[in-house]
């Protein structure tokens, strides 16, 4: 049986409300990363997840993504099956974000937008809110750093899923737009969205810590 | 299903400009039927005999040039990442990504078959046949070829990996496939080739996209 709660807006389908790590282990390459290492996060809750490089930050975000396996534990998402949170409840922002240098800023944020689910007004709603409008018909190898990932995260926007993973999400983007993604989080955590976020500096909102050893 | 359009669509313009697309495997098959007499001789009688059967493994060769790019940069630049978040099955996601591919280098290598086998000597008849042959390979190519994308991810030099792998699962359509033509250059009867051909594009297009979903899962890993 598949339960679905709702929380206060309507996101897509399995809609996550908890993010619960169990005593979790990875091996990458024969090294083991890290084990014992356990979350839970609620609703509204941000995590920003630390340590130094190479303890094993993006590899949970990719466990938590199901690309990674785990050595030991369990990953779970409260009453939404594993599957189905992973097929439209989450979504993950890093380094590589999959935009193609050759097509135009609008054809990227239409396709992925319409791939995560969400509609064309949703997308230029985003545009609008990072600013993107000017850089849309731009190809994306033209855009700097901080743009990309602003064109990146307006998947997050347009097509709203619960669960946030966002790996480095503030360090190519400069003062003013570290700013406003922090309102950007608040209000997805005000919705009943969760943030899991791999970092270096502190975010700009309330989280609660997990620190990885080295 | 607006999804697996819009998929579709993406791919195969990707697939348009990768890497010159279909241009660069139009112009290496051109290439490779212009060699054949160089090193052959160029006796009419001698060329028209092998034209069909040399047209044919051109094209196979060919139809391996693009396939190394068909999931290394997706899986490069994490577009394969987010291809995997969603409610469509990575299976459909592969399956449409080999449709693109076909769409954008199957094709373009069809309408250059005939063409091909024409110039070596073949006789006229035979164009509409090398086309449907080749049209019907490039199928099977494109989904046998994905496999051995998929499974080469993450390797250095992938694309000779690709294209070592692959080898040996062209050699049924190559098979099926010449023999239709051979059959047909002869005045023998061609369909029992031809339908042996469907039939190996039609098992790569069922049993592929699974091998590729697990090859890939493997290498997000």
């Amino acid at each position: 049986m598949r339960r679905r709660t709702r929380v206060g807006k309507s996101w897509g389908d399995g809609v996550i409300t908890q993010l619960v790590l169990e005593d979790t282990a990875i091996r990458r390459g024969g090294r083991l990363l890290f084990e014992g290492v356990s979350l839970e996060l609620r609703a509204g809750q941000a995590c920003a997840l630390t340590g130094p490089n190479g303890s094993g930050k993006t590899s949970l975000l990719r466990a938590v993504a199901g690309f990674v396996r785990l050595e030991a534990g369990a990953i779970r998402f409260g009453a939404v099956e594993a599957e189905e949170a992973r097929g439209g409840g989450l979504h993950i922002v890093g380094h590589a974000d999959g935009l193609k240098p050759a097509r135009t800023a609008a054809e990227e944020l239409a396709f992925w937008t319409g791939w995560c689910g969400g509609t064309e007004a949703s997308a230029r709603a985003a545009a609008e809110t990072l600013e993107l409008q000017t850089l849309l018909p731009l190809e994306v190898r033209r855009l700097s750093a901080g743009q990309r990932r602003r064109l990146a995260m307006a998947r997050l926007l347009a097509a709203p899923r619960a669960l946030w993973l966002l790996d480095e999400p503030l360090s190519p983007l400069d003062a003013r737009w570290r700013e406003a993604f922090g309102g950007l989080m608040r209000r997805h955590l005000d919705g009943g969205g969760l943030i899991l976020a791999a970092v270096h500096d502190p975010l700009p909102i309330p989280t609660v810590g997990l620190d990885l050893p080295a | 299903m607006s999804r697996l359009l819009a998929l579709l669509g993406r791919e195969t313009a990707l697939a348009w400009g990768r890497g010159g697309g279909p241009l660069v495997a139009v112009g290496f098959y051109a290439g490779v039927t212009t060699f054949l007499p160089l090193a052959i001789g160029s006796e009419p009688a001698r060329l028209a005999a092998i034209a069909p059967g040399a047209a044919w493994v051109a094209l196979a060769l060919a139809s391996l040039l693009s396939l190394e790019r068909l999931f290394e940069r997706d899986y490069e630049d994490g577009a394969l990442d987010q291809l995997f978040l969603s409610p469509v099955p990575l299976e459909l996601t592969c399956l449409v990504k080999c449709l693109g591919q076909w769409l954008a280098n199957g094709a373009p290598l069809a309408l250059a078959a005939p063409v091909a086998a024409i110039s070596l000597g073949a006789k006229p008849e035979l164009g509409p046949l090398a086309f449907a042959c080749a049209l019907l390979g490039g199928l099977a190519f494109a989904f046998v070829g994905g496999i051995g994308a998929a499974l080469s991810l993450g390797a250095r030099r992938g694309g000779l990996l690709t294209a070592v792998i692959v080898l040996p699962l062209f050699v049924p359509p190559v098979i099926f496939g010449g023999g239709a033509l051979d059959a047909f250059a002869g005045g023998l009867p061609w369909t029992g080739g031809f339908a042996l051909l469907g039939a190996y594009a039609l098992g790569a297009i069922a049993v592929g996209p699974i091998a590729m979903a697990a090859a890939c899962r493997n290498a997000l890993s």
